[in-house]
């Protein structure tokens, strides 16, 4: 299972749970166990958000793939100037 | 070339330095950029704009204005559709299209001085300007708030009563649009087991990105209901897209074509005028130019947020940060969407810290909506935090750089913002810095040396390129993004490198909306990174059909066929001569058509990067003037493609901080106008004021591009407001919390302090 960190401000949607160890090989499936999980929260984190995946930052996340020992944080997205 | 993990091969154009494609043109003066562009017919854009920083419009009445002989067309607000709410990412700024669209041209109320209102098309300049006297509008004026304390004080007047939540739901009236938190640990238990703790407050100002080019732009709406757009900008399909938006058009209803850019820094993420000209085109039949400005620039364009924050940080007495916070607040001007978050990310990601939170807090006042600068919110938060830094190392008497070692980021390691780094190059930035002869150089009467550093992580996000082989074997590289910072030769040299052929023999072509695939915006430092890997990736394509090409020349299997240096050769059969990409382009009809490929990505693996700035100033005691008589910028740029194009950003990021330290400072008057919308007033450093900048590019490949690119066009103006309030510092003994450093503020300091 990756373990899955949430942004804080999620605190009020997941009932203050913050980091998860979630089944799911991409980030959808991630998202959609999350959502099972805490109703709601799969299309606040299939928005404007962004993933690492084990320190890699991807902009706007979906298909990317998730190994079982991934570490995996949601984040607010940065474009730049 | 390197395979991303240091293994180096011959490279014959990554590192040099050729001319750039677009150099000749922009010397010369033969480039176009967005005031540039005419078309028979074309009709002249004035806009009028508000004298009210907050006021309800109760009405506009544009008829004597229509009236006017030369007249052709006005547009207010309500001549815009309305469009719900809907998010959209500008540059570091989330916003909705309803917002923009009120942005663009104000709907029911005017937010700050300056706001757009309505606008006219006309058949010359002064015929659009002498009809903006006659539209009346009549105002209701409000009650307005222009900063931090008053915007969140109770019973504040409030800009918007209809902000939402991220579902959706109405939020209870505030001018606090949103709130950021980030971090891990508890702080509090890693300050109870500080030596020392630290905690200071700070302020800076708006600054405008400054870029020299106005926005400006052409548009044509044809009776067939398309619309085409010329204009500067750092994103031609955002012009598409957003134009559309604000109009009510189907994407493939608008073309936009780019300009040269002189200048955007960010603040050119966004629209302006395009929707304005297209809606008077629109009404009016014909062509309509619409030029900013330089006052309208700087009254009605968005600057970089003002900002109020608190830094707390402890250390032991052996120098390792146990824990650190942050409280940030940034105005985000007439409409949410201050770069806080950024800043929040940002704030302390240099370090590896147990225990760390900061707190943000997006605000909106009557001013300008901000917009995105280089790094958005970066510089701010490295102002507080590296300044708080400085301080630390000096009362634990630690050398300032050792400091920043002993708790530097680097692979494995947790960041502030969450995930763990990977390859990253702060440790072997600081490592330069202190071996630098700089560094160690001895100072004189009066002068000070300062040290900072900075981080941006660079962004990939979706880009499309093409190579093109053309019938005498020349390459067209047709590139999705306007090219600022040299992306135009960095491109140009990825794709010599890889198909083994001159530098020379490629052209390079911006191609508009219409003829390449949709690429994201000229920003977050990412074109040579994200862009460049569309074109390695269609390059590498090119090869294989170069290769299939060869081997049916030669009636072999493919796989005999080897591409090096530029040519085909052919394993086994060594009385072969090898084909060049020549021979193949003139024999492609004959092999299977023309030679091309296209490629579209959403690019992953981008590196982030780290700079650290020694800056030596010399101050007048008796004017309080200050002068950066030394200044050093080492950054990891992963590989340098264009070491030129690379130490040019650099500089200019350099140029571009120590301004917004020193003496760049948008300064409203207590009714909030702006009191200094010219280069006269706004006072930006120019080459006379400023020392030759040095750099020194260290190069940790990211492993994940072809090259080990990373992006280097914003980290270079995260540390320098840092560098040289440190570097006042050790030349006055005065710590000064409150930027731009402007003479009679150092001269109050230095009386204060003496």
């Amino acid at each position: 299972m990756a373990h899955v960190v949430l942004p804080r401000s999620m605190a009020e949607h997941t009932g203050g749970v913050l980091e998860a160890d979630v089944v799911g090989a991409t980030v959808r499936e991630l998202i959609a166990a999350l959502d099972a999980r805490f109703p709601g929260v799969g299309e606040l984190l299939s928005g404007r958000m962004a993933v690492a995946i084990d320190g890699e930052i991807v902009g706007d996340p979906y298909l990317e793939r998730v190994a079982p020992q991934s570490e995996v944080h949601f984040l607010p997205p940065v474009g730049g100037g | 070339m390197s395979d991303g993990n240091g293994a180096e091969q011959k490279l014959r154009w990554v590192g040099t330095r050729p001319v750039r494609p677009d150099g000749v043109d922009k010397v010369t003066g033969r480039a176009r950029y967005g005031a540039d562009f005419a078309l028979p017919d074309m009709l002249w854009a004035r806009v009028l704009r508000s004298p009210h920083t907050h006021a309800r419009i109760l009405s506009i009445d544009t008829s004597r204005a229509l009236a006017l002989d030369g007249v052709k067309a006005v547009v207010t607000g309500d001549d815009l559709p309305e469009i719900p709410s809907e998010e959209a990412f500008l540059g570091e700024q989330p916003t909705d299209f309803r917002m923009l669209s009120q942005n663009v041209i104000a709907r029911g109320k005017v937010l700050y001085d300056g706001h757009a209102v309505a606008a006219v098309a006309a058949t010359t300049p002064a015929v659009a300007e002498r009809a903006l006297e006659l539209i009346e509008v009549e105002y209701e004026p409000l009650p307005y708030v222009l900063d931090i304390a008053s915007a969140t004080a109770d019973g504040a007047p409030i800009l918007h009563d209809d902000l939402r939540d991220r579902k959706g739901n109405r939020r209870p009236p505030s001018n606090v649009a949103s709130t950021t938190e980030m971090g891990h640990g508890e702080p509090e238990e890693g300050f109870a087991r500080a030596d020392l703790v630290v905690e200071r407050e700070f302020t800076t100002q708006a600054v405008h990105q400054g870029y020299i080019e106005p926005h400006a732009c052409l548009a044509e709406a044809t009776a067939d209901g398309r619309v085409t757009i010329w204009s500067s900008s750092q994103g031609h399909f955002m012009v598409r897209g957003y134009t559309a938006k604000l109009l009510g058009l189907e994407l493939s209803q608008v073309r936009a074509v780019p300009a040269e850019i002189g200048g955007g820094f960010g603040g050119k993420t966004t629209v302006y005028v395009e929707p304005l000209a297209a809606a008077l085109s629109q009404r009016a039949g014909r062509p309509v130019k619409l030029v900013m400005s330089r006052e309208e620039v700087f009254r009605a364009t968005g600057p970089a947020s003002a900002t109020r924050m608190r830094v707390k940080i402890g250390a032991t007495r052996d120098g390792k940060f146990t824990a650190a916070e942050a409280w940030l607040d940034f105005e985000a001007g007439a409409f949410p969407g201050s770069p806080v978050g950024a800043a929040s990310m940002t704030v302390f990601a240099l370090y590896a810290l147990e225990h760390v939170r900061s707190n943000g807090r997006d605000i909106v006042v009557n001013k300008p909506k901000a917009a995105a600068y280089r790094a958005p919110g970066a510089p701010m938060a490295a102002y507080a935090v590296e300044t708080v830094i400085d301080e630390i190392a000096e009362q634990l008497e630690i050398d300032p750089v050792d400091l920043r070692l002993r708790n530097a980021a680097q692979e494995g390691v947790q960041s502030s913002f969450g995930p763990r780094y990977r390859r990253i190059g702060l440790v072997e930035t600081l490592e330069a810095t202190k071996a630098h002869p700089h560094y160690s150089a001895p100072l004189g009467p009066n002068q000070g040396r300062g040290v900072a550093a900075g981080m941006w992580f660079n962004a990939g996000m979706q880009s499309s390129a093409g190579v093109l082989v053309n019938e005498d074997g020349t390459v067209s590289v047709i590139s999705s993004n306007p090219d600022i910072g040299g992306s135009r030769a960095s491109l140009a040299m990825m794709a010599a490198e890889e198909l083994g052929i001159d530098y020379a023999s490629i052209g390079v072509l911006v191609a508009d909306t219409s003829s390449i695939g949709f690429s994201d915006l000229t920003g977050g430092s990412r074109v040579t990174f994200a862009t460049g890997k569309a074109v390695i990736e269609a390059a590498r394509e090119v090869i294989a059909q170069l290769r299939e090409r060869a081997a049916k020349i030669w009636d072999v299997d493919v796989e005999r066929v080897v591409w090096s240096d530029g040519a085909a050769t052919l394993t086994g059969g060594e009385d072969e001569a090898p084909l060049s990409l020549a021979d193949i382009a003139r024999r492609a009809g004959k092999t299977g058509g023309p030679i091309q490929s296209n490629v579209s990505l959403n690019a992953r693996g981008v590196g982030m990067a780290f700079g650290v700035h020694i800056c030596d100033v010399e101050i007048d005691r008796e004017t309080g003037k200050v002068d950066v008589i030394r200044y050093t910028v080492l950054q990891d740029a992963g590989r340098a493609i264009h070491p030129s194009y690379v130490e040019g950003q650099m500089q200019g990021g350099a140029a571009q901080g120590i301004g917004w330290a020193l003496n760049e400072e948008c300064v409203f008057d207590e009714k909030g106008r702006l009191e200094n919308p010219g280069f006269l007033d706004y006072r930006m450093p120019v080459a006379s004021d400023l020392p030759m900048i040095d750099t020194v590019i260290v190069e940790v490949p990211n492993p994940a591009h072809p090259y080990g690119v990373r992006g280097v066009g914003e980290v270079p103006i995260v540390p320098p407001i840092a560098a040289v309030v440190n570097a006042v510092y050790a030349a006055t003994g005065v710590r000064f919390r409150d930027v731009p450093l402007s003479p009679p503020r150092v001269l109050a300091g230095l009386d204060e302090a003496s």
